[in-house]
Parts: structure tokens; C-alpha cells; sequence
């Protein structure tokens, strides 16, 4: 019940907020629920450490095809629910007081982005899986189109049908393993595709491979995400880059680990190439982009490939370190998208040319951008390592050469990375920057939680790996 | 446990208090906080090491990081090595920051400074007092931030920027090797805990590969903190920090960090004779390189930062002729005269009114008599003449090299000519003959403040003493460091049972110390005969030409990566980014989205209604599509199975 709970408070919310148009009722309205929400999660951890089966929701939908509204709580969906709980939460505090009309949409918006998450990171029947799958990007696609600049409806409208082509194929895999099997619970199809035929088993790895590939996205299926990133509105970039993004990470653990065996094994190597092609890839383009948020997209697509790469390891290494940078890229990354915001809307400038010398303005920011900078450089005792450490250790035992060479992204990163700090904290100041104020209450509201998450869960990241590890001790992996 | 766990613990509250407090704290209790973190991490340092009974006290926090069985501990680790580290960092630490109450006093960002030197305290704390390599990988890492921050700490000048990016930069190429290093050592040893893989070492053949693998990993992570060729540039670019940072990182401890690595890893070292033969001779060529581009630069600390590059490579030729502990009889004798060398500078330049140019100096002996007699001694140091530390360090070094090699013994005295020589010059020109700035620098030339001329006495006091702790064998004294330090050669004891002898005859070894005594002394004299009493100042840029324009210029290797690595680099970005990702990759979004919506002309010719809007209804279609094409082949299966 506590699961339902948590997927139907923000979505009930968020609908009545679409419709609702009053500016103050809806602000109060979203923080009330953004700290129930948390004040819940916490509860339903509680919950979980104690009886998780407790978590389980099932209620018979289409009776017809023996399908249920299964949701319920193991230890991967319960931190990515956590994170989207909390991220939703910053998101909201983070936009509700920039400038963006009406803003009960918007905030209603983004409660529904939340519900359709939770529904997915809780979804234990496939077809739940597809349905919310789909449904989150509704919201982010309404928000973008809505807020974006000039030529963001072309860009989100690709994007939609990009993505949703992809998961068409993730339906038609499901809709073969229902045939077989009568059944569209995760659990007890797994069991059905050692029964198939190899071409069967061929098909059911790139249904689900293809989509969760297009929605993480990874290396080539990324072309729509350097625009959707840089042209969307902060809040749904914030959206698509800190939580939706790990969509396709988390498909790829839940679904095509335990699905499709057969086909990783087959093709799984030649996959995990291409990830840290997208990797190296990303990084090297990173490198020269000169507007923050593209570059902070790319640096974003990039680390997507490595989680990728980790999880296709099959390794407990690769996949404790995929879902522990799950949460720790999602924290870096909103908090990466709200400084670029910060220092938009403070400057009027994303172009790295007109920047500079804000740390001598601006020294609150310029002290929490950089450690939400480093935590996305991977230094150690920030949470970046520890995802980092264990995911290349993982590439690096399933190929020392290949993994030799993604580790050479700890050495891009910082380049790129490095070089958006200096262009915009450092040097002298240029017309841009020379009025500048510092951040306040509201914008420290939203960066000092997530310097603090970075800085703990890098100290303590037994907090987190302790919670999954009882999910990564069910599958199946090699080592 | 808490006393040892109190020793990173201090500075980094201090770090806290003057960090998040910089704007309300009162200006002179800055320094005090600063100061008095480390002094009192030092006594800390201080009553471990008399609580300390020979065996390794290993202390574990909590599990850092578990997956499945495997755990990394938040682990500390006392031993002998340890306690030396952390004297040095403690100790010149603290003489560090008293002075740079003194030198940063006018300085905006006083408080910022501070937070900042504790921070980097607290780093390399944790380097060496950890108990695992991963603990070693976080200060490893931390000091490379710290080092960054405070190279940048006048960072409004874009040069002085670059070059802490730089630094930051090149260390991370070096970590790039030292986390392959701990990759290989978890799959051959299941642990990183210092105990266990040491142990486990012991099973291994000497020269097995896997340990050459591993151990020439780690040193491209020494390669990057100790600046050896080919990472060193970083070095003299460093110089761009304050001064006491000099003193403190780039000189006395954070560029030491290799070398404890390798004495930490002794016994993996032993079994690979291949690597140490690597680490021998890329310490040569990097101590040559770095005194022969010493030979001509005219800022005072770019001098001394290539000697400093130069003196790692002597303490990594010690390492690599498996004199461990002669490797680190130098890293303690120049934190010594390393670092007031370069507070001394610091002196000289607060008295010149921040200028580092030594053509513009001259005559300031009896001006700034303080400053000018610890210099000197500092400088006798450094050049090995007895008996100043310098001396037995960099002696040792070579008498073990001279066993090992004679061709690489005379190339390495060949580098101590060079560094008795450029250093000497460096004291001529700055200090005798007249007075060669401006008037005004003339009339603002000043003593420093006691808070700064003390921490120069007391360093000046531990580097004519310091060798005294390691004499040589003839002098039939004890040497303390070796007898300290040896249980933490048990393992190389173990798997090579000629370790640590040395079979030179007492005849032998005079006649060493004789030549290199001499060498240093004919590179003095040669130094005084050219810039002795201001006969010759070193030309100005414009007149320098040939071989030593190119010396003079660092060898152009800077030139050399920029077009080699970074231009390229960037082109390739810049390539990726216009050409591949805007045609290929968009190109197959393009063709998807197209053939999406080709479909839905379609679908719209079929059906009347308005489909455009409803993107869901078409790719509705392609599911059919799919499925048919792929429903032969389901079909099949679905058959073979009910069958």
C-alpha cells in the first residue's frame, strides 16, 4: 500500500495542479508534497529493512490476459525510487522560484514525472513496466515544449518519437515472452526465455536493448540528446538527465540481465565496446563545447556509457558500481543543469567565451559548484568515485585493454570539466560577470543537500550498497 | 586509536572553521587556527610515536566500500614508514604555516589560504597513514585537489589558472596508472589492505610478470605526483602558488609522494628487477633534465623548482638500485633544505616587493642577513658538501649506484656538478655584487618578520644536522634511519635474500665520497669564477642563442605535448563534435524520425482523421510492421514448444 501511496500522491497532486492556476497555492502545494513524499520514502525504508514483502501491491487489471497492477520494493527499486523521491523534490524546490508561467503547470508537471518514475522503478509486471515507461515522458515532453526556447519543438518532438520508437521494440519482446508464457509478471517470465530457441532469444536481447539504448541514450542512438539537453527548459533537462536517463540503465539491470541471457552473452561483449566508445566519445566532444549545457550533456552521455558498460560486465563489480552512480549521477547532474541555470540567469550568458572571475563575486557558488564538479570528476570521498572505481574495475576484468582505455575518461573528464570551472570561476571578470550577486536561501536550499548527499554517500557508500546488494545477490551473474 | 585517528582529524576541523568561517573569523586568529591545527596534529604525531612499539598498529574505521566479499576498510596504518612521513608533513608543515602568517598577512584571501593548507594537511595525512592502497588513492587524489586550489589561488590571472589545471591534469594521467595498479593488484591479491598483499607477495617468483605489470602501473602514478619525465612540466608551471606552498607541496612533501609509494611497496619492487631498472634510469635522465634546464633560468623559483624535479629523480635513482631507504634519507633531508630554500626565497621576494627576476637582484647579502645566511646553507646543503644533510643523503644514493652501474654513477655525479654549479650561481647573483633593481625596490628592501625568519633558522638548524641520523658504514656510527626502518623491509628481506647488502670495500666507499666532495667543490669554485661578486649577470632573453636558447627554453617540451597531445586533441573534439555527431548520428535520429513519420502520411492516407497530433497512434503501426516480420520466426518457435 505504502507503494501505491507513493506513486499516486504526486500523481493525483500533479493533476490537480495542471488544472489548478493559482501561482501561491501551487507553490506551498508542491513543497508540502515534495517533504511528504520524502517524509513517506523514509517511512517506506523503514518499511523495507524491516519487511519488505510488505511493499507489494497487486490488483488484477485486465483480467482477461491475467495481467496485474504489480508494484513492490527490492533493493534496486527501492534506492531508485528514493532517488527520484529526492531529486523530484530538489527539482521542484530548485524551479518553483524561477520564472516560468503559469508555474502550477509546470510544478504539476513534474509531480506526474515523478509518479510515472516511481510506477516504473516499482513495476513488477512487464506491461506496468512498458506502460510508465512510455507515460514518463510524457510530462518532460510537455514541459519542453511548452518552456523551450525557439526551436525546442522540433527538437522534443524528434526526441518523443525517437524514444518511443525504441520502446516499441522493448513491447514486441514482451509481447513474445507473454505468448510463450501466458504471463507478464517480471519474476516468473524469467524463467520462459532458457525455454527459447536461440533466434527467439537473439530478438528478445535487441528489443530490449534497442530501447533501453535510445532512452539512456548510449553510443550511436544519443543524436537527440545534445539538443533536447541544451535546448530544453532547466527543469525538464533536469528531469531527463538526472532521473530519466536511468531508465535505460536500470531496463537494462532489471530487464535484459534476467530476460534476455541468452542474447547478452551472444552479443553483450560487442555491446560493451560500443558503450565505451560512447564514453570516450562523449568526453572527447565535452571537451570543446563552449555553451554550459551542452557541454554538461555530453559529459552527462558520456558517463551513461560507462554505467552501461558495467552493467554488461555482468559482474557484481559493474553492477553494484551501475547502480550506485545511478544515484550519484543523478545528483551531479541536476546539480551540474541548476548551476548552469544559476549562472544563466545571473549573467544572461551560457557561452563560456563571456565568462569569467565569478569566484571572486559569487564565492558561495563558486565553493558548491565546485564540489558537485568534483563530485562528477570522480575524486575520491565524493560519491563519483566510488561508481566510478568500481565500474571501470569491472570493464578492466572483463577486458584490461578496453578497460585501460575507458579509465582514460577520469583524465577527460577533468579536462572538460576543469576547463568550465576555470572559464567561469576563474580569470578576470568580463561584462557579464562583473555585477553579479551570490547565491542566497533559495539557491543554497537546493546545492547545500546535494553537496552534502555528494560528500556522505562518497564517505559512507556501504549506505547505498548495502541496500542493493540484496537485489545484485539474486541475479545472475559471473562473478 | 583515537589519538591516531586525532592526527587527520585536527587539521581537518581546522580546514572547516577557517573555511566556512573565513568571513567572520578575526583576521590574526586565522593563522592561529591554521597553525595550531597543525602544530597540534604534529604533537599527535608525536605521542603515537612514543605509544609505538615496533609492530604495525592497524586501526579500521568502518568498511569503506563492500561488494559481495569483497571490502575496502577506512584503514590507518602506524609504522615506521608512516611515522616518518608524518613528521616531516606535521613538522615542516607547521614551520609552513607560521610563516605564511607572515608572508600571506597582506593577502585578501588570508582565511581562504589557510582552510586550504589544512585541507591539503589532511590529505596528505591520509596518503601515508593509510592502511590500503584505495586510503592512499583518496590522498593521493585530495593532495592533487589541494595542489590545484592553491597553485590557482590568485587565480584571476588566467596563466596562474592554466597552470593549476595543468598540474591537476597531469597528476590525474599519473592516477590513470596508479588506479590500473590497483585494478591488477585486486585480481591477483582478492585485497588491497598493505598486510595481506604483502604477504600474499611473498608466493611470487622475482620478476613474475604480473607484479612487473603492477608495479610499473603504480610508478606512472609516481611519475605524475614526484614530476619524473615524462610528467614533470607540471613542476616549474607550479610555481605560480604563493610561496609557502611551493615550500610545502611542490618541494618537502606532496611530490614525495611517489617515492613513499614505492618504499610502501618495497617488496613488490624487489620481485620486479625490470621495473626497478625503469625507475633507476627515468629518475637519471629526469634528474640530468631538470639541473641542465636549472643551468639557465633566471626567476629564483623556477630554479629551484627544477632542482627540486632534479632531486626526485636522485631519491628515485636510490629506489630503483633497491636502496629504499637512501631514497628516503632524501626525501627527508630535502624536505629540510628544500623547503627553506624556498621560504628563503620567499623572503627574498617580500623583500624585492614580489619580484622574482634574479637579474634584478644582486648584493642583498647584507641587506637581508638573516634570509641571505640561512639561504647559503640551504644552498651548501643541496650541493652535498659535508657535513651538511644534503651530503649523506645524496652520497648514499650514489655509492649504492655505483654498485649497481658505473655508467649510471657517473652520469648522476654528473648531475651533482650541475646542481652545486646552477645553485651557486643562483646564490651569487641574487645575493653578491651590487644592487640591480629600481630605486624603489632599493628603498623597500626589508628584513622579513620573525614569523617568517624562524621557521628559516629552524630549517636552516635541521639541514646541517638531519644527515646525522644516517652516516655513513666507515664512520662506524650507527645509522639510525636504516635500523628504524627495517622491519618494513621484512618482505623484500624474504623474497630476495641479497637485499639491503652492500659490498663495497671502506677503501671503496672514501674514494666515492671523495670524488663527489670534490665534484661539488670544482662546481663551486667554477660557479664563483663566472658569477662570483657580480662579475657576470645572466644575459637578458633576447640575447640568449643555440643550444642554451634551447636549454634556456626547457627543451621546447611543452611546445612539444601542446602540439602532440593537446592540438590535436582538440581538433579531434572539435571534428567529433561538427562532423560526426551533426551527420552520422544525426543523421540516423533523422532517418528514424523520418521513416516515423513517412509511416504516419501513410496511416493518414489510409484513415481520414488528423493523426499527426497523435504520435502514439502511428508508431502503433510499426508495432504491426515489427511484428510481422518478425512472426515467422515466433511462429516457429511457438510450435516447437507446444509440440
Amino acid at each position: 500500500m505504502l507503494t501505491l501511496i507513493l506513486f499516486l500522491l504526486p500523481l493525483i497532486s500533479g493533476l490537480f495542479l495542471i488544472w489548478n492556476k493559482s501561482e501561491g497555492l501551487a507553490k506551498s502545494a508542491a513543497t508540502v508534497i515534495s517533504l511528504a513524499q520524502l517524509g513517506l520514502f523514509i517511512y517506506t525504508f523503514s518499511v523495507f529493512k524491516s519487511d519488505a514483502a510488505q511493499l507489494d501491491f497487486s490488483k488484477p487489471w485486465l483480467t482477461d490476459y491475467k495481467l496485474s497492477f504489480h508494484l513492490g520494493l527490492d533493493g534496486l527499486s527501492i534506492l531508485m525510487v528514493g532517488l527520484t523521491v529526492i531529486l523530484s523534490g530538489l527539482i521542484i524546490f530548485a524551479v518553483k522560484n524561477l520564472n516560468y508561467n503559469p508555474i502550477s503547470r509546470l510544478l504539476g508537471l513534474v509531480l506526474v514525472t515523478e509518479a510515472a518514475l516511481v510506477g516504473v522503478f516499482a513495476a513488477k509486471d512487464a506491461f506496468v513496466f512498458y506502460f510508465f515507461f512510455e507515460l514518463a515522458l510524457i510530462p518532460v515532453y510537455l514541459l519542453a515544449n511548452f518552456w523551450g526556447g525557439k526551436d525546442s519543438s522540433k527538437i522534443t518532438i524528434k526526441m518523443f518519437i525517437y524514444t518511443v520508437f525504441g520502446s516499441l521494440f522493448m513491447l514486441v519482446s514482451f509481447i513474445v515472452l507473454y505468448l510463450f508464457s501466458q504471463n507478464s509478471d517480471l519474476m516468473a517470465i524469467a524463467q520462459i526465455p532458457q525455454q527459447l530457441k536461440p533466434g527467439v532469444n537473439t530478438f528478445l536481447f535487441w528489443g530490449f536493448f534497442i530501447a533501453f539504448a535510445i532512452k539512456s541514450p548510449l553510443f550511436p542512438f544519443h543524436g537527440w540528446l545534445p539538443d533536447a539537453y541544451s535546448q530544453s527548459p532547466t527543469p525538464a533537462t533536469m528531469l531527463l538527465s538526472g532521473l530519466l536517463s536511468k531508465m535505460g540503465i536500470y531496463g537494462m539491470i532489471r530487464i535484459l540481465i534476467p530476460l534476455a541471457p541468452a542474447g547478452l552473452e551472444q552479443f553483450g561483449g560487442l555491446v560493451i565496446y560500443f558503450a565505451i566508445l560512447g564514453l570516450i566519445y562523449g568526453s572527447i566532444i565535452a571537451i570543446q563545447q563552449f555553451q554550459i549545457k551542452r557541454l554538461i550533456a555530453y559529459s552527462s552521455f558520456a558517463h551513461m556509457g560507462l554505467m552501461a558498460a558495467a552493467v554488461l560486465t555482468l559482474s557484481e563489480f559493474g553492477v553494484q558500481g551501475a547502480i550506485f552512480q545511478m544515484v550519484a549521477h543523478g545528483f551531479s547532474a541536476v546539480g551540474l543543469f541548476y548551476v548552469a541555470k544559476i549562472i544563466y540567469d545571473k549573467t544572461g550568458s551560457r557561452t563560456l567565451s563571456d565568462l569569467g572571475g565569478m569566484s571572486q563575486k559569487a564565492p558561495k557558488l563558486a565553493v558548491l559548484f565546485l564540489i558537485v564538479l568534483l563530485g562528477s570528476v570522480g575524486l575520491p570521498l565524493t560519491n563519483g568515485f566510488v561508481g566510478e572505481f568500481l565500474m571501470l574495475r569491472s570493464v578492466f576484468d572483463f577486458q584490461n585493454i578496453l578497460g585501460g582505455i575507458a579509465a582514460t575518461s577520469i583524465i577527460l573528464g577533468a579536462v572538460y570539466l576543469l576547463r568550465l570551472y576555470q572559464k567561469t570561476m576563474f580569470g578576470p571578470v568580463t561584462k557579464f560577470t562583473e555585477n553579479i550577486e551570490d547565491i542566497g536561501g533559495k539557491e543554497l536550499a537546493v546545492l547545500v543537500p546535494i553537496a552534502l548527499i555528494i560528500i556522505i554517500t562518497g564517505v559512507f557508500p556501504n549506505l547505498i550498497l548495502e541496500v542493493s546488494q540484496g537485489f545484485v545477490s539474486t541475479l545472475k551473474l559471473v562473478k | 586509536m583515537t589519538l591516531i585517528s586525532l592526527i587527520p582529524l585536527i587539521p581537518f576541523i581546522g580546514f572547516l572553521i577557517n573555511g566556512l568561517g573565513f568571513k567572520s573569523i578575526p583576521k590574526n586568529l586565522v593563522p592561529i587556527i591554521g597553525t595550531g591545527a597543525s602544530l597540534l596534529s604534529f604533537i599527535c604525531v608525536f605521542l603515537t610515536y612514543q605509544q609505538f612499539s615496533g609492530d604495525p598498529i592497524v586501526v579500521k574505521l568502518f568498511n569503506w566500500i563492500t561488494v559481495g566479499g569483497f571490502n575496502i576498510g577506512f584503514t590507518f596504518q602506524i609504522d615506521q614508514l608512516s611515522l616518518i612521513m608524518l613528521f616531516v608533513i606535521t613538522g615542516v608543515g607547521t614551520l609552513i604555516h607560521g610563516y605564511s602568517a607572515g608572508y600571506m598577512s597582506h593577502d585578501e584571501g588570508y582565511g581562504k589560504f589557510f582552510a586550504y593548507l589544512n585541507l591539503f594537511l589532511f590529505s596528505m595525512i591520509i596518503l601515508v597513514l593509510g592502511g590500503n592502497y584505495l586510503m592512499m588513492f583518496i590522498g593521493w587524489e585530495g593532495v592533487g585537489l589541494c595542489s590545484y586550489l592553491l597553485i590557482g589561488f590568485w587565480n584571476k590571472n588566467t596563466n596562474y589558472a592554466n597552470a593549476a589545471r595543468k598540474a591537476f591534469i597531469m597528476n590525474r594521467i599519473g592516477d590513470l596508472g596508479f588506479l590500473i595498479g590497483i585494478f591488477l593488484i585486486i585480481s591477483t591479491f582478492g585485497t588491497l589492505e598493505y598486510g595481506a598483499v604483502f604477504e600474499k607477495a611473498k608466493a611470487f617468483e622475482i620478476g613474475a610478470p604480473i607484479i612487473v605489470a603492477i608495479t610499473l602501473a603504480l610508478f606512472v602514478g609516481a611519475m605524475g605526483k614526484s614530476a619524473q619525465i615524462p610528467l614533470f612540466t607540471w613542476l616549474p608551471d607550479a610555481m605560480a602558488g604563493p610561496t609557502p606552498v611551493s615550500a610545502l607541496i611542490h618541494a618537502a612533501t606532496m611530490v614525495t609522494s611517489g617515492i613513499y609509494m614505492i618504499v610502501r611497496s618495497n617488496v613488490l619492487y624487489t620481485l620486479a628487477p625490470f621495473t626497478l631498472e625503469v625507475v633507476a634510469w627515468v629518475g637519471l635522465a629526469t634528474a640530468l633534465l631538470g639541473a641542465a634546464i636549472g643551468l639557465f633560468q633566471n626567476d629564483i623559483k623556477k630554479v629551484l623548482a627544477y632542482s627540486t624535479v632534479s632531486q626526485l629523480g636522485y631519491m628515485f635513482i636510490g629506489l630503483g638500485v633497491m636502496a629504499y631507504s637512501s631514497g628516503l634519507f632524501h626525501v627527508l633531508t630535502h624536505a629540510f633544505f628544500k623547503a627553506l630554500l624556498f621560504l628563503g626565497a620567499g623572503s627574498v621576494i617580500h623583500a624585492m616587493s614580489d619580484d622574482q627576476d634574479i637579474r634584478n637582484m644582486g648584493g642583498l647579502w647584507s641587506k637581508i642577513k638573516v634570509t641571505a645566511i640561512t639561504f647559503l646553507i640551504g644552498t651548501i646543503a643541496i650541493s652535498g658538501i659535508p657535513p651538511f644533510a644534503g651530503f649523506f643523503s645524496k652520497d648514499e644514493i650514489l655509492a649504492h649506484t655505483f654498485e649497481h652501474n658505473k655508467v649510471m654513477w657517473a652520469l648522476a655525479l654528473l648531475g651533482s656538478f650541475m646542481t652545486a654549479f646552477y645553485m651557486f650561481r643562483l646564490f651569487f647573483v641574487t645575493f653578491k655584487g651590487n644592487f640591480r633593481g629600481t630605486k624603489e625596490q632599493e628603498h623597500h628592501l626589508h628584513e622579513s618578520p620573525s614569523s617568517m625568519t624562524i621557521p628559516l633558522i629552524v630549517l636552516a638548524g635541521f639541514s646541517i644536522v638531519a644527515g646525522f641520523v644516517g652516516l655513513p658504514v666507515v664512520f662506524h656510527a650507527p645509522h639510525l634511519l636504516n635500523e628504524f626502518l627495517s622491519p618494513i623491509y621484512e618482505g623484500s628481506r624474504a623474497v630476495y635474500a641479497g637485499f639491503g647488502e652492500i659490498h663495497l670495500s671502506h677503501q671503496t666507499e672514501w674514494i666515492l665520497m671523495g670524488v663527489s666532495v670534490a665534484v661539488a667543490v670544482i662546481a663551486i669554485l667554477l660557479s664563483y669564477s663566472i658569477y662570483g661578486n657580480g662579475k657576470s649577470v645572466p644575459s637578458t632573453d633576447g640575447e640568449i642563442t643555440g643550444l642554451q636558447k634551447v636549454v634556456y627554453d626547457k627543451f621546447y617540451i611543452d611546445e612539444i605535448y601542446d602540439s602532440i597531445f593537446v592540438k590535436p586533441m582538440k581538433s579531434l573534439s572539435v571534428w567529433l563534435y561538427k562532423a560526426f555527431d551533426n551527420y552520422v548520428i544525426n543523421g540516423l535520429l533523422r532517418s528514424v524520425t523520418g521513416f516515423v513519420a513517412e509511416v504516419s502520411v501513410l496511416l493518414r492516407r489510409l484513415q481520414t482523421g488528423n493523426i499527426g497530433t497523435y504520435v502514439f497512434l502511428m508508431t502503433l503501426g510499426i508495432i504491426i510492421i515489427v511484428g510481422i516480420s518478425v512472426g515467422s520466426e515466433v511462429w516457429a518457435s511457438l510450435k516447437s514448444i507446444t509440440k
